[in-house]
Parts: C-alpha cells; sequence; structure tokens
C-alpha cells in the first residue's frame, strides 16, 4: 500500500473520528451554553467541569434495556434510526474542510482534505441531506403511536417545505462561483477586496446567508423550529417509543446535521479554510475552518435557547409565504446583477 | 472488472427490488424498496457518465415524490389487510389467466432479449465508446444545451408544474373549505 | 465493457415489472408506484442511448420526464385523496359509479 493512499484513507478515517466526537462535543456545548443562559452550572460531577458527561450519557443509554412496543413495524422501527445516522455521516462526505496540502513537505503531490471531491458535491450534499427525512418520517410511523406519527407527518412536511428555499440560495451560491464543486467554491473566496475585506460570499449574498441559516435550521429540526419532538404537544415526538442506543442515534444524527449544515455554510458564505493569510501559507486552513464552524454552531445553540417555539401553520406560512419568495427574488436580484455587472 | 461487476450489481439491486415493490402488500414496504431501485439506477446513470442525473434522481425521485408518496400513505393510513382479499379477487390472478399471461410475458422478454443480442452495434461496440466523458458529464455542456436547444420545452415544463400545482391544490381541498 | 444492450435490457425488465405492477395489484398506491418504476425504465434507455451517442440531450430528456414524474405524482395522489375520502378505499375496483 503505497503513502499517498494510506494518507487518503486516515484523512477519511480523521473525518469520521471528528465528526463522532462533534457529536459528543455538541451535547457537552449545549449543556454547559443553556445552563450559562440560564444561569447555572449545568453538568457538573463527571470528570472536572462536567466534561466527561456525554461519556456518562452514552455509557448510560448502552446499559438500558432496548425496548419494541407490541404494534411497532419490525423491520422499519430498527431501520429508521440507522437510516438517519447514515445519512448524517454520509451528508459530511463531500464537504471538503482543508486547502491541499503535502503535510508540511510529506508528500510530492498534495493531497486535498476531506473524505472526497466530487464535481457536484453542492448537490450531493444536498442529496444525502435530504434523504434524512426519512429517518425520521419511518420512526413516527412504525412506533405505532399517535405522537410519533404526528412527529413523522410534521417533519416530512416541514422538511419538503425547506428545502426549496434551501435549494434556491444554494443555486445563487453556484451562479456566482460558477461552479457545483465545494472545493471550486471555496477557492473563488480567497483573497480580499481591498486589501481588508475578505472575498466571501457572505459580503455578495446577505440575504442568502439569513435564508440559509434559516432554512438550515428548520433542515435539522432545530428550535424554533423543532416540530417533530415539539415536548409540550408530542411528549417527545417521532422518537418517544425509543430506547437505548435506538434512542441515542436520532440526536447523535441531529448532531452531526447541524455540523454539516454549518461545514457547508462555512464552504459557502464564510471563504471555507481562507481568510487567515498567515495561518493558509503555514498549511493549517483547517483550524480556520474548525474556529468558522463552532461560531456557526455556537449561534445553533444560542437559537435554540433565545427563541420560542413557532405554531405549526405559522411555520408553514413562514416558509411559504416569506422564505421561499424571498429566496426566489434572492436568485432573480443576483443573476440581474451579475448580467450587469458582465455587460 | 470492476466496472463490469460494478453494473451487475446495480441492475441487480434495481430489478429485485423493483420486482419486490409490486410483490408487496404493505404500501409502505413497497416505497422504500422503490427508494433502493432508485438509488441502483442512480449508481447506474454514473457508470454512464452523467452525476447530474444521478444526483437529481436521488434529490428528486427519493428526495421529493417519495416523501410524498409516504405522506400520503400515512395521512390515509392506507388498508392493507384488504388488499389481500382484493387480490385473491382479480380477474387476472385466475389460474387460467395467469398462465396465458405469464406466458406471454415470458415470450415477450426472451424475444426482446434475443433482438436486442442480434443487432451488433449494440452488442459489439461499449456503451462508452463515442463521445468524451469530460464533455459529457460536464454540467455546463448540460446547462448550455436545455437553456439553447431545449428553451421552448424548458419554459413548457414550467407552465405544467404550474398547472399540477393549482390541480393538486383543488383536488385535495376539502368539501367544506369551498 | 458493457454494451449497449446490458442497460436496454436492464431497461426493458424495469418496464416489464412497472406493467405487471399496474395491472396486477388492486391498490392505487402501488399502481402509482409502479407507473414511476416504467418511467424511470425509459430513462434509463434515454441516458444510454445518448451516452452511446456521445451526446448530452438523453440526459435533458431525462429532466423532462423527471419533471412530468413529479407533476403527475403531485395530481395522483391528490386524486387518491379525494377518492378515498368518498369510498374509504384505495380499491381501483370500488370507483366504479360510472360503469353499467
Amino acid at each position: 500500500m503505497d503513502l499517498r493512499f494510506a494518507i487518503q484513507l486516515g484523512i477519511i478515517g480523521l473525518t469520521f473520528f471528528m465528526l463522532v466526537n462533534a457529536s459528543a462535543l455538541l451535547v457537552l456545548a449545549e449543556r454547559k451554553i443553556m445552563g450559562f443562559m440560564q444561569q447555572r452550572y449545568g453538568p457538573y460531577l463527571v470528570g472536572p467541569h462536567g466534561v466527561l458527561q456525554p461519556l456518562a450519557d452514552i455509557l448510560k443509554l448502552l446499559f438500558k434495556e432496548e425496548l419494541r412496543p407490541k404494534g411497532a413495524d419490525k423491520w422499519l422501527f430498527t431501520l429508521a434510526p440507522i437510516i438517519s445516522v447514515t445519512a448524517a455521516f454520509a451528508a459530511f462526505a463531500a464537504v471538503p474542510w482543508g486547502a491541499e496540502t503535502t503535510l508540511f513537505g510529506l508528500l510530492d503531490t498534495p493531497v486535498k482534505l476531506g473524505a472526497s471531491d466530487i464535481n457536484v458535491g453542492v448537490l450531493v450534499v444536498f442529496a444525502i441531506t435530504s434523504m434524512g427525512v426519512y429517518g425520521i418520517v419511518l420512526a413516527g410511523w412504525s412506533s405505532n403511536s399517535k405522537y410519533s406519527l404526528l412527529g413523522g407527518l410534521r417533519s416530512s412536511a416541514q422538511m419538503i417545505s425547506y428545502e426549496l428555499a434551501y435549494a434556491t440560495t444554494l443555486a445563487s451560491v453556484v451562479m456566482l462561483a460558477g461552479s457545483l464543486s465545494l472545493r471550486e467554491v471555496v477557492d473563488a473566496q480567497a483573497g480580499a477586496w481591498w486589501g481588508f475585506i475578505p472575498r466571501w460570499y457572505l459580503f455578495l449574498q446577505p440575504a442568502g446567508f439569513i435564508i440559509y441559516v434559516i432554512a438550515g435550521v428548520a433542515e435539522t429540526n432545530r428550535a424554533p423550529f423543532d416540530f417533530p419532538e415539539a415536548e409540550q404537544e408530542l411528549v417527545a415526538g417521532y422518537n418517544t417509543e425509543y430506547s437505548s442506543v435506538r434512542f441515542a442515534l436520532f440526536p447523535q444524527a441531529e448532531y452531526i446535521n447541524m455540523a454539516t449544515m454549518s461545514a457547508v455554510a462555512t464552504d459557502l458564505y464564510l471563504g471555507g479554510w481562507h481568510g487567515v493569510p498567515f495561518l493558509t501559507a503555514l498549511g493549517l486552513g483547517w483550524l480556520v475552518f474548525l474556529a468558522k464552524v463552532g461560531v456557526l454552531l455556537f449561534t445553533y445553540i444560542w437559537v435554540r435557547w433565545t427563541v420560542p417555539r413557532y405554531r405549526y401553520d405559522q411555520l408553514m406560512q413562514f416558509g411559504w409565504k416569506w422564505l421561499f419568495p424571498a429566496s426566489v427574488i434572492n436568485l432573480i436580484v443576483t443573476a440581474a446583477l451579475m448580467l450587469a455587472l458582465h455587460a | 472488472m470492476p466496472d463490469t461487476l460494478l453494473f451487475y450489481v446495480l441492475s441487480g439491486v434495481a430489478i429485485v427490488a423493483s420486482a419486490l415493490v409490486i410483490g408487496q402488500r404493505n404500501p409502505m414496504y413497497s416505497i422504500m424498496l422503490l427508494i433502493v431501485s432508485f438509488g441502483a439506477l442512480a449508481g447506474l446513470y454514473i457508470t454512464l457518465d452523467a452525476p447530474f442525473v444521478a444526483v437529481a434522481q436521488i434529490i428528486v425521485y427519493a428526495g421529493a415524490i417519495m416523501v410524498l408518496f409516504l405522506f400520503v400513505v400515512m395521512l390515509l393510513n392506507a388498508p392493507q389487510e384488504d388488499a389481500a382479499e382484493w387480490d385473491r379477487t382479480h380477474p387476472l390472478r385466475r389460474p387460467g389467466m395467469a398462465r396465458v399471461g405469464a406466458l406471454l410475458a415470458g415470450l415477450l422478454i426472451i424475444q426482446l432479449a434475443w433482438a436486442l443480442m442480434r443487432v451488433s452495434a449494440l452488442v459489439e461496440a461499449p456503451v462508452a465508446g463515442r463521445g468524451d466523458a469530460a464533455a459529457i458529464s460536464s454540467v455546463r455542456a448540460l446547462g448550455r444545451v436545455l437553456f439553447t436547444d431545449y428553451l421552448f420545452a424548458f419554459e413548457a415544463t414550467s407552465i405544467l408544474i404550474l398547472v399540477a400545482m393549482v390541480g393538486a391544490v383543488v383536488l385535495a381541498r376539502r368539501e367544506a373549505d369551498r | 465493457m458493457i454494451p449497449l444492450s446490458h442497460y436496454l435490457i436492464v431497461s426493458a425488465a424495469l418496464f416489464a415489472i412497472g406493467t405487471a405492477g399496474v395491472f396486477l395489484r388492486r391498490n392505487l398506491i402501488t399502481i402509482l408506484l409502479s407507473v414511476e418504476i416504467m418511467l424511470n425504465a425509459v430513462n434509463l434507455t434515454f441516458v444510454a442511448f445518448g451516452r452511446s451517442q456521445g451526446t448530452v440531450d438523453g440526459q435533458i430528456i431525462t429532466f423532462f420526464v423527471m419533471t412530468v414524474a413529479a407533476a403527475e405524482a403531485a395530481v395522483g395522489l391528490a386524486i387518491v385523496i379525494a377518492l378515498f375520502r368518498h369510498r374509504e378505499s384505495l380499491n381501483p375496483d370500488a370507483f366504479t359509479s360510472l360503469k353499467w
């Protein structure tokens, strides 16, 4: 096995490892930040300042009994969490997270940091993310419980509605960059205007970025759009009947989806690993990337513990009557400006 | 030959999953199996140097149309016990009819395969023989042809979608809302 | 390498399965699913022929077929919902009021 192949495998393994740990870290971060916002400590007992809490959570869930309701559909009930978590991991496979690097001169030709390099990467991420809805819908249907079913129904309607706005904003960025490859979109954002404003699409597409983030929150079923699991109305929504490891897979999929959404937003709008020239020159651009993803993930958690949940009809109204038209107008304005400035 | 193996595995999955779709009483399972079949077809499109069609297949069919089907099955809570009864009483399921039909279908498939294998232009040349793979798989080339040669069809499709949308809303509305 | 005819045979098999589904199944939703299988079989033929001719036209026809399939599914499912409200059944044999 030659060195290059081994390193490529290592990068794929590292991506997987980062994602698995991202979900554990996010659980801790969510509880700590929530505690801070509510003026309490959050988890504090396991390890120094409670940093080993995710480990304790996982161990506890592993030792629980796996229950399956009597009328549940045996196959689909087992399959649903697997689909959720597989789709979440697979979506990240098309996301690049670092520039081409020779690993400080170890290799003759540079290797690309990211699990794969696909020339229609933007669409692949979108396609695989949209598969994730099946996990939630099937969990809701196969549990044979009215709360789960309502959660599943809500989730399918919500994700289809918000995918439209999401895809339309993606189209405006793709138009600007002239490529469907996430790596090329990132590299189109290198450098700076007048030497100090980075060439991020955030500054060309401010409305697009806001629409993307809102649709992203809705796609990952996070508050204020967490209708599939609205506690006050549906007990726990689609995962009411789940226990043990199967139950653990749903939040894990949700946290990984958050990480994917933030990573794609960083690639599309925040210049990916560009922005801090001396780190990029050292080959440490991925640190910049991780920092930007971290800021977005903090925003996710911040929004969740700040904004109250919408009402379900308000969610649909907002998606179809405001967000989708806004994204279409954004697309048309972008196209018109591009035509006017090129001509 | 990994390419050949890939083709046979993907087409095998597509055909078996599709056969199970119609050999299935539970519409929920049918939908899930059809998604598997669509995934295999997307793989076949990639072997044909059409990655954009493959991704569109996943986004449009598996990601949108099948969710719609799933949504309707869940909404109606479709009765599946009756289905077994219907299947037994169906005229095409009577022994005599079924035998003649199966025989004719088998003959048709054999004849079709025989005819396709006899045309040397189809059998001898590999499917990826002509044209440049990079040019065919490029989304840029696809877009250029779509928005020049096929512009009228493209615009007509948008009207079709509008009509379908209005039609679906009108049809699915409850009587009480009118 | 794989010849064009193999793709056509796969497509023919899928189309046959879809046709059988339309004739044999007694559930409106499964019938609509069978129609989707048939449309997909046709798509495969288009893409395979397009590839063998070295043009992108086959792929473009596929997009139009997908659009029509989406429209068909939306209208078809709306009709299914409307019919189910009247008869509480998905059996096509239940809707014979216009037959005599």
